[in-house]
């Protein structure tokens, strides 16, 4: 049966057009066609000049992330017969300069992100002779959620704090920072303090929580940054208080 | 080709964040509620330290603040300001799972039971004012 389905494809060519414009295609509407599948068959049967990012078709690359029908999603886990009748809506992330099509700029994000010294930090001469750095179940699971971020982008879109405000950190930034100050391998969390307890930090979320419904992995943002204004709370506290202790 | 096109450094579109931005999406709209209801927290608080002023000057100003609490105007503030206040404990009691990780011999609290941990409080601190007025 050849069912079919409409795409509205935005369109942003900046050599011809000051402003986005909508594209329609008509594709093929196959059970197991992600959005992303439907995109694939435009670019190769029907406009070659069709712009966007992927690359695992997996839910592991993080590059597909698109605005369909409102809403941010890795295109290769959306699946087509899901909006049936169609037509399907698909424009560029949300919050982010579109550069073409639907290819968003991410620079800003990459820039902020080393901010917060998402690796391990220990004493280097030290790391040398300690040798394998154990870790219990329990202590691996303090942080594995926040790990699983593939930086795909989904939770700045949803996120109004990051369209508002153009200094704040972000959601997945504050998460990667999370994951390595709960790891018991990690001794940096006070270097990331500094960094995190801003305006611009964990101060700048205002707990909308759409962070944590957009994301495609489970990671928890939104919890991982309030969990953070408690910690940082109580450094503050904790210098107040006691002055001369060191950080 | 316009003029500020060059082929290595495209022209960015960046469109511009709506005022209005919170309206069309039911949890924005949700998240902007929320926020404003700290301004009726806030006056709920100013409307119980007017009480107790009132209470701490004597009879004379007590009889003029229950006039004043009975003004429709008043009553009408009062019951929207309670409708606020309500909404504002039950989001954030809903969200308070999320923001707290309590462990019990080492195992994480399940969120129902922190969510419930704190409605049982509210129904009890609740229940102690009633008991304290109409006792």
């Amino acid at each position: 049966m050849a069912d079919h389905i409409i795409l509205q494809v935005t369109r942003y060519r900046p050599e011809r057009e000051s402003e986005p414009t909508t594209q329609e295609y008509e594709i093929p509407l196959h059970e197991e066609w992600a959005v992303l599948d439907g995109l694939n068959h435009v670019k190769d049967q029907l406009d070659g000049t069709l712009s966007y990012r992927w690359s695992c078709r997996m839910g592991i690359c993080g590059s597909c992330g698109m605005t369909v029908n409102g809403e941010p999603r890795l295109t290769c886990a959306t699946f087509l017969t899901d909006y049936r009748p169609g037509p399907i809506r698909i424009e560029p992330l949300r919050n982010f300069p579109v550069i073409r099509d639907l290819v968003v700029e991410i620079g800003d994000f990459m820039r902020k992100l080393p901010e917060v010294k998402p690796w391990l930090i220990r004493d280097e001469d030290a790391a040398a002779l300690e040798g394998e750095l154990l870790q219990t179940p329990a202590e691996m699971d303090d942080y594995k959620r926040y790990s699983m971020c593939i930086n795909c982008m989904l939770c700045y879109s949803a996120c109004p704090i990051v369209g508002l405000e153009e200094g704040f950190l972000g959601p997945a930034v504050i998460a990667l920072a999370q994951r390595y100050n709960l790891d018991s391998r990690d001794k940096g969390a006070d270097e990331r303090l500094d960094v995190l307890s801003t305006a611009e930090g964990v101060w700048g979320c205002t707990f909308v929580g759409e962070c944590t419904t957009a994301c495609p992995k489970g990671v928890d943002p939104a919890g991982a940054i309030q969990q953070y204004k408690l910690t940082a709370a109580t450094e503050s506290l904790k210098s107040f208080l006691l002055p001369w202790r060191s950080p | 080709m316009s003029a500020n096109y060059t082929e290595f450094h495209p022209r960015w579109y960046r469109p511009r964040m709506s005022v209005f931005w919170w309206v069309g999406r039911r949890s924005y709209l949700v998240f902007v509620l929320r926020e404003l209801s700290s301004v009726f927290v806030a006056w709920s608080v100013v409307f119980l330290l007017l009480l107790v002023h009132a209470l701490s000057q004597g009879g004379a100003a007590y009889q003029r603040f229950l006039n004043l609490s009975s003004n429709p105007w008043m009553l009408a503030l009062n019951v929207v300001a309670l409708a606020f206040v309500v909404f504002h404990a039950i989001t954030w009691f809903n969200l308070a799972p999320q923001a707290m990780v309590v462990r019990l011999r080492g195992k994480r609290v399940p969120r129902s039971v922190i969510a419930g941990a704190h409605y049982t409080g509210w129904a009890l601190l609740s229940a102690l004012a009633a008991w304290l007025i109409l006792g």
